[in-house]
């Protein structure tokens, strides 16, 4: 099935306006159920604005947006998709635990099972003991590790992540995509994941997406078939070799 | 526990104050009417009591009674300006506008409306005066939320009345609180000079008047005393309040390195 299916898709924001930007132009993507997908390109070419059209957040300018064969905004409705923003946006007023039940709770789940739910997804996330603590007593990167937890509570079958690993440190980073990679092939969830690390596009992907500035456009888009990932996979000449496939794809449209 | 740390200090500043002003005075021994000493002023509340505790009771409701209409109205007409546009567009100039107005210079007008002897106008003026500040900052806080916490509820198909449960409101609250501070002190000063042009004879106000027209001094500032008594009691009960509905507000200061 095909869980994401962009047409012709393009964003101006603020049109006819002096402050008028065309953040994308011309997006084709369609993307299976069950893939990984990681958008890559320079800053400022509309990875979050591509991420949040599919999120229906934004409407498209032209063009069409399908989400599991529903118009994007139907999916949105649906809760069909689950997002981890470039910011963690936790709220200060919840303690950790309840942030992850937030979701739990507009979907309508009983107490109890909001309760185990988001001390399973603390568990995860190795925040354990933080359950009663506030995000304002917590580091960068654990608020960070928060807002996955709460992405991932009520396993969506669409995940949304924009950098969400951005503020981690190297060990927690790669600890995180592992456990990323083993709940996408325990679920079957389709991902959509921004990063700017080639590295991480390549151990986490089935399919890298290169992205060009002003106005963002698909460059080229790279299969990785490296099989199951693994600590070895990092040091595998194929993995050495999709990394510099994908540099040199990021080196000609930075220009 | 923490509540009561945060009052050990000022009630400390105070002694030291009064002790310096009983000691001033004993020391420089002015004419009796210009200042009167802790001393005299505690004297005269004593011999007065009852109508003191009278005074209190009457300036107290028409201080409670509009503090809460004020901050009723305040507070919805925010959640309406936050909600509906076309109601930001219409009611936000125009409290602006009327903010401006000087609420206390109209005290005797309002005695004509509700009656000279009423305590209505003073509660109405005290109503609009705490109205403002409560309805300005309460809306700013409703209105400058984190874009990026409002499409994660957009993200889970929230509606609109959901979104101002979850995110709005606490995000106003410390701005409704600062305001609330405010309104309180503002209220006592705003219900006492009400009370001077009209209302209930035994309140606070025409008792100070009155004591000040027959010179007794004393017991003018006995009953200015009350009236601080009300503001302080008032604001004790705000900051507790404030402790019980953002416990986590505490915490974001300290991590700031506020106070
Ligand atoms: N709400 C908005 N209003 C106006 N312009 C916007 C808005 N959001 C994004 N843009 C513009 O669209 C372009 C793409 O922004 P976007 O955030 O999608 O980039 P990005 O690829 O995610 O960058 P980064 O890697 O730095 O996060 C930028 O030029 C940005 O200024
Ligand atoms: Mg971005």
């Amino acid at each position: 099935m095909t869980a994401i299916d962009v047409r012709g898709a393009a964003k101006v924001f603020n049109p006819g306006r002096s402050n008028q930007v065309e953040a994308l132009s011309e997006i084709d993507l369609s993307v299976e159920s069950g893939e990984f997908i990681t958008l890559i390109g320079p800053s400022g070419c509309g990875k979050s604005t591509l991420l949040r059209l599919i999120a229906s957040l934004i409407s498209p300018s032209a063009g069409s947006v399908y989400v599991n064969a529903k118009p994007a905004e139907q999916a949105r409705l649906d809760r069909d998709y689950g997002m981890a923003f470039q910011a963690a946006g936790l709220f200060d007023w919840r303690t950790v635990a309840k942030n992850i039940e937030l979701p739990l709770e507009l979907m309508g789940w009983s107490r109890g099972d909001r309760r185990r739910r988001s001390a399973e997804m603390l568990d995860l996330v190795k925040l354990g003991e933080f359950a009663k603590h506030h995000p304002s007593e917590l580091s960068g990167g654990m608020q960070q590790r928060v807002a996955i937890a709460r992405a991932l509570a009520f396993s969506p079958s669409l995940l949304l992540m924009d950098e969400p690993f951005g503020a981690l440190d190297e060990m927690t980073r790669e600890h995180m995509q592992d456990e990323l990679l083993r709940i996408w092939e325990e679920t079957g969830t389709t991902v959509v994941f921004v990063t700017h690390s080639i590295p991480e596009a390549v151990y986490l992907s089935t399919r890298v997406v290169v992205m060009s500035p002003r106005p963002g456009r698909i460059a080229a888009t790279i299969g990785v078939d490296l099989g199951n990932r693994s600590a070895a996979t990092r040091d595998d000449t194929a993995f050495f070799k999709k990394v510099t496939e994908v540099r040199v794809a990021l080196r000609s449209v930075e220009g | 526990m923490n509540a009561l740390k945060g009052f050990s200090a000022p009630i400390a500043a105070g002694v030291v104050i009064f002790g310096l002003w009983q000691g001033a005075l004993s020391l420089l021994d002015p004419d009796g009417f210009v200042l009167p000493a802790p001393s005299e002023i505690v004297g005269a509340l004593v011999d007065n009591w009852d109508e003191v505790y009278q005074g209190t009771r009457i300036t107290g409701f028409v201080v409670v009674s509009g503090l809460v209409a004020g901050i009723v109205l305040g507070a919805a007409a925010a959640l309406l300006v936050t909600r509906f546009r076309t109601a930001n567009e219409t009611i936000t100039p125009l409290a602006v506008a009327l903010n401006a107005v000087p609420i206390i210079a109209l005290a005797p007008i309002f005695n004509n409306w509700f009656g000279l002897t009423s305590p209505r106008s003073n509660q109405a003026i005290v109503v609009a005066l705490v109205f403002f500040p409560i309805f300005i900052n309460t809306a700013r806080g409703l209105a400058r939320v984190d874009p990026s916490q409002v499409e994660l509820m957009e993200s889970y198909a929230a509606g609109r009345w959901r979104i101002t449960r979850e995110v709005r409101i606490p995000h106003a609250l410390p701005f409704f609180f600062t305001a609330l501070k405010l309104a309180t002190s503002l209220a006592v000063i705003a219900a006492i000079v009400a009370e001077y042009f009209g209302g209930r004879q035994d309140a606070l106000g025409p008792m100070i008047t009155q004591s000040a027209g027959l010179t007794r001094y004393d017991e003018a500032w006995a009953a200015v005393l009350a009236g601080a008594g009300i503001g302080a009691v008032l604001y004790g009960v705000v900051l507790v309040l404030e402790r019980v509905a953002m416990p986590w507000h505490s915490l974001l200061r300290s991590r700031r390195g506020e106070p």
